[in-house]
This record gives structure tokens, C-alpha cells and sequence, in this order.
């Protein structure tokens, strides 16, 4: 119980104020099938506007199925089955009524691994743009900018934007992955273990990052290390098994769980 | 109890390290044997060949007249036939490789039509001629112009196109095309902004080595109809037209009368050599130098 010295200072009122804050997405029973295996088991949670969603659980319990469920990527993998609700900003995004690109243009996705496209560092970060439309020199050399900026990574990659991104290292190519999501302005960007694949300082640099943008984005981050979701996140989600075991605040989950499946996880009695 | 025996090992290793050496020189004789044939091959046709091959034969119409015989009708002719055979089997077989890599449901039909596929890749080119025969020379009633060779060749190399583009298409990582569905990218934009482009490398390699294939095949051209003697220089695809390798064949059947028109037929498979030499360092050109690690 000592992650989160910290945390546990924390003035209760500031906590209580975040719960107030409103739900961007609203999950309410949500299964899914891949073919006939249940992977996610009647799952209610929301993910509250400007905090940090940390979901946590051990490997195969569902987290990436349910963060892909956010922005309907599951929906590509052929024999998927869904029921039960999903709400972003109020609209049921299961339904026909928005179109995926619509839904993604709002919801951008890292993912483990990073996966910046063979191109030069500019045209994977002015990737998002192009696709919406903007075609504007002058507009797209100003997002890029600002995009890399808010990244943390202008400064490392300014005098080469026309060169390959595949002469970044792994933590800079994942900060790109970052800048070229933020390249549209999400209002939620999903990060499945965005740090699993990193060295301790860029990770380090990742998790600063995320700090640095929770002001502007709603942020829903799957991570196996407890360290960085008691570190980086408002709130905390266990699975387990395709269910959700509990939700609550980062501070709750992480000093006086509810469930104790939830503290035997946390503490490193299963995984 | 120790399995492993210091002296028995001792007593084996003489006869590993023959054994070795033995299987060694066994792959190089077989590599060397190929080697062989190539050069005797490649010495026969250039000592025959080199006395006829000049500028004036390059350049020259053709002849019954030995001397006085050229073959620019026949690369003319040939470069023809690739200017219908390129871009017909590039857009069929990138467009199926799209369709079936990225659009079609994984389940019977599509296993169907790739194995089809696979199967037409193995199917003698007279077969083609005879198709090409039927469909484009008569009932299109095309007769034997270039548009006619050149519909049927198409034919012939495309499912090696296909299946080149369908590998090269699938060696991108999926991680690319989630990247860019995450973004909100549709289907067609991920297809033409980050597929094909990182395929396009993979896709010109195989076409290029299709098209060799192309280069020189005679079988459907013969059945097809090309003309054995064919003095003027076709003009565009809608002429009659003939091509390196059936000249190689009339020439070399005509040696039995006439023992120069062997060299006639050295000196133009010189030309093909060239031609095809041309064709494969480009596409290993390119391989090399656009391949992308990931
Ligand atoms: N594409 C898929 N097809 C079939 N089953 C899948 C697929 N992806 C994940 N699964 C299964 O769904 C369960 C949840 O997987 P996942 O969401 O990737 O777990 P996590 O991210 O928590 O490790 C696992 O049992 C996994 O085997
Ligand atoms: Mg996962």
C-alpha cells in the first residue's frame, strides 16, 4: 500500500469534485461474443470527461476488446458479436446512427506497439488532417506543429519533420504515434499499454505527456503496470475474466478496494 | 551414467567432418553443374550470334535476304505487345489482389477463387492462345493485331500478378492499416494512402518479372496467328505485328534451309537476353531499394 504516497494526501473534496465530472462514454451491459467465447460479461462503466481511465487486469481479461469496443475497431475482426449499449457524448455508437469514421475522427487510439507509417515524420503526423479534408499548407504546418509540440516532441525532431519516422527510437516513435493523434483534436484518446514496449525513460516521457494533455483530452489508458495507473490515472477500473470487478477512484482502488480479488491483483497475488 | 563420452566422441569426429565436407561439395556440384549448361548455352549463342548482331540488323526491316535482315519490326512489335500487357495486368491483378485481400469475406467462395487462381498460374500458355483465339481474335474479331496478343498474354501472366500483389499486400503489418482505421480513415483512404504505396514496391517486383514472363512466350502468339514474315513496323495496337521470340522460332526453323539464319536466330536471342536482363535487374532494383523494414 504505499504506491501512492502521493495520492493519499490528496484532499477527499477534490476527489468527490471529480466524480461530478460528466461521462463521455457510458457503458451500460455491455457482452461480447469473438464467435462463441464470451469476452466481455455484461460490462457498466463510464469515462469521465478531461480525467485519466486506468483499466487494469491480468492478460486475456478483455481490456484491449473493451477499449476497441470504444471506437468499434473490435467490429473488424469478422465473426464478432455485441449487444447491450455504448454511449459516447449521449449516442448509441453500436446503432447505424453515426459512421465509424465519424465516431474515430473524435476517438483516437496508440497502441502497444508503436506504429508510426513509413513516411517522413510530418506526413504521419499531417496523416489525420489530410484524411478530414484539410489540405492547406500553411493550416497543416501549423497542426503539425502544435501537435509535436504538445507531444513533447518538436524540439527532438524539428530539423528532420521530412525524414523517414522510422529513424526515431521506440519512445520517440510512440510520442509520434501521440502527436499524430492529437494531430485532430480528439476529445478521447485510447491507449492500449502505450508503454509496454518502452525503456523506463521513455516511458517516463510517455506518462509526462499524458499528464501534460489530461487538461484538453478524456483519456482511457489499459496498463499492466500498477505503479503507472496509480501514478497517472483519476480512476481506476479492474477487470477480471471479462468482467468488471469494480471501478472507482484511482485512490480508492489502490488503498481500500472493495472487492479483494481487486486487492490480491494490485498487490501481485495473481496476474 | 554420462551419455555423452569424451572417447567416443573423438572416435566419431573423423567421420562427421567427412561426412560434412562430402555434403558440402555435393551442393556445390549441383550449383555448378546448372552453371554449366548456362555458360555452354550462352557461349554457343554469342559465338553465333555476335557476327550478326550490329546496328543495321538492330535497325533494319525484316528479309528472306540473311544479309540484309533486321529486326526492329519484332521489338517494335514486342515493345507493343508490353504497352497493352502492363497496364491491362496491373489494374486486373492489383485490383483482384485488393479485392481479394482486403474486401472479400474470408469463406468458401473467396478460398474458391484463390485456389482457382493458384491453378490458372499452372495452366500450359497454349491454353491461353486457344482462349485468346477464341475470344479476341474471333468472336471479338480482333485477328492477330497486337491488342489480340497482348488481351491474351494479359490473361496469361495475371495470376502471377495476383498473387504477387496478394503476398505483398498481406506482408504489411495490420498494425499500419489500425493505425490509420483508428484515425477515421475509410477503407479507400487506408487503401490508397498507406496499402498501396508500402505494397507498390512488392507489386512492380512481381509484375516486372510477370512481364518477363510475357516477354517470351511464343505458344499463344503461334496459335493466335502471328505472321512468319512480317516486313512492315507496326504502328500502334491495332496492327499486325510479331515479336522477338516468334522471330527466334521462324528463324531457327528456317536454319534447316538456310544455315545463316541460325545466326539470325543467336543474334535476336541476344537482343531478348538484353531485354529480359534489362526487365530483372530493374525489379531487383527496385526491390532493394524501396523494401520496407517494419
Ligand atoms: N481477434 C480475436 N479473436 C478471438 N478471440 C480473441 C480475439 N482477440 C482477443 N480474443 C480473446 O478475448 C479475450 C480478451 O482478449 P483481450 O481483450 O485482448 O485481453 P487483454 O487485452 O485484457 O489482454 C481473450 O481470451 C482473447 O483470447
Ligand atoms: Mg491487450
Amino acid at each position: 500500500m504505499t504506491l501512492l504516497t502521493e495520492r493519499q494526501q490528496t484532499p477527499l473534496r477534490m476527489v468527490e469534485n471529480k466524480q461530478w465530472r460528466k461521462p463521455v462514454y457510458e457503458t451500460n451491459g455491455l457482452n461480447l461474443w469473438y464467435g462463441t467465447s464470451h469476452a466481455l460479461k455484461n460490462i457498466d462503466l463510464s469515462i469521465h470527461e478531461k480525467e485519466v481511465t486506468a483499466i487494469i487486469g491480468p492478460s486475456g481479461c478483455g481490456k484491449s476488446t473493451y477499449l476497441k469496443t470504444l471506437n468499434r475497431m473490435v467490429e473488424m475482426v469478422p465473426d464478432v458479436s455485441i449487444s447491450g449499449n455504448v454511449t459516447f457524448k449521449g449516442n448509441n455508437i453500436l446503432g447505424k446512427s453515426m459512421p465509424v469514421e465519424m465516431l474515430r475522427a473524435k476517438v483516437g487510439m496508440v497502441f502497444q506497439k508503436p506504429n508510426p507509417f513509413p513516411k517522413s515524420i510530418y506526413e504521419n503526423v499531417a496523416f489525420g488532417p489530410k484524411i478530414h479534408g484539410i489540405r492547406n499548407k500553411t493550416v497543416l504546418d501549423q497542426i503539425v506543429q502544435e501537435s509535436l509540440q504538445k507531444a513533447a516532441l518538436w524540439d527532438e525532431v524539428k530539423d528532420r519533420l521530412h525524414k523517414s519516422a522510422y529513424g526515431l527510437s521506440g519512445g520517440q516513435q510512440q510520442r509520434l504515434c501521440i502527436a499524430r493523434c492529437l494531430a485532430i483534436d480528439p476529445e478521447v484518446i485510447l491507449m492500449d499499454e502505450p508503454t509496454s514496449a518502452l525503456d523506463p525513460v521513455s516511458t517516463h516521457k510517455v506518462e509526462e505527456l499524458i499528464h501534460s494533455i489530461k487538461n484538453d483530452v478524456t483519456i482511457a489508458i489499459v496498463t499492466h503496470n500498477m505503479q503507472q495507473a496509480a501514478r497517472i490515472s483519476d480512476r481506476t477500473a479492474f477487470f477480471l475474466n471479462g468482467e468488471i470487478i469494480e471501478c472507482d477512484t484511482t485512490t480508492a482502488i489502490f488503498n481500500h478496494p472493495a472487492d479483494h480479488l481487486t486487492d490480491d491483483y494490485i498487490n501481485g497475488r495473481f496476474g | 551414467m554420462q551419455q555423452v563420452n569424451e572417447r567416443k566422441i573423438t572416435r566419431r569426429m573423423n567421420i562427421r567432418i567427412l561426412r560434412n565436407d562430402i555434403s558440402k561439395y555435393i551442393f556445390l556440384l549441383s550449383t555448378l553443374f546448372g552453371l554449366a549448361v548456362l555458360s555452354i548455352l550462352i557461349y554457343r549463342i554469342f559465338s553465333e550470334g555476335v557476327g550478326s548482331f550490329n546496328l543495321d540488323f538492330l535497325t533494319g526491316k525484316l528479309s528472306t535476304q540473311p544479309e540484309r535482315a533486321g529486326i526492329m519490326g519484332a521489338i517494335l512489335g514486342t515493345a507493343w505487345l508490353m504497352f497493352v500487357v502492363a497496364p491491362v495486368t496491373m489494374f486486373l491483378g492489383v485490383g483482384t489482389a485488393i479485392y481479394l485481400e482486403l474486401y472479400a469475406k474470408k469463406g468458401f467462395l473467396q478460398s474458391f477463387i484463390q485456389t482457382n487462381i493458384a491453378n490458372l498460374a499452372g495452366v500450359p500458355s497454349i491454353v491461353y492462345g486457344i482462349l485468346g483465339l477464341t475470344v479476341f481474335a474471333r468472336a471479338m474479331d480482333f485477328g492477330n493485331i497486337v491488342l489480340a496478343g497482348g488481351l491474351t498474354m494479359s490473361l496469361l501472366i495475371l495470376p502471377i500478378v495476383i498473387v504477387a500483389s496478394q503476398e505483398a499486400i498481406r506482408a504489411i503489418p495490420s498494425t499500419l492499416s489500425e493505425a490509420s482505421y483508428g484515425m477515421g480513415a475509410t477503407k479507400w483512404q487506408t487503401i490508397q494512402n498507406i496499402i498501396l504505396p508500402v505494397a507498390l514496391p512488392g507489386i512492380l517486383t512481381g509484375a516486372i518479372l510477370a512481364l518477363s514472363r510475357a516477354i517470351g512466350e511464343t505458344a499463344p502468339l503461334v496459335v493466335i496467328g502471328i505472321p512468319a514474315l512480317l516486313i512492315p513496323f507496326p504502328d500502334g495496337i491495332f496492327d499486325k505485328f510479331t515479336v522477338l521470340p516468334m522471330q527466334i522460332y521462324y528463324w531457327t526453323l528456317d536454319s534447316a534451309l538456310l544455315a545463316e539464319y541460325a545466326n539470325l536466330a543467336a543474334a535476336t536471342i541476344i537482343v531478348l537476353l538484353i531485354a529480359l536482363f534489362i526487365l530483372n535487374s530493374t525489379a531487383i532494383m527496385i526491390r532493394n531499394k524501396f523494401q520496407h523494414k517494419f
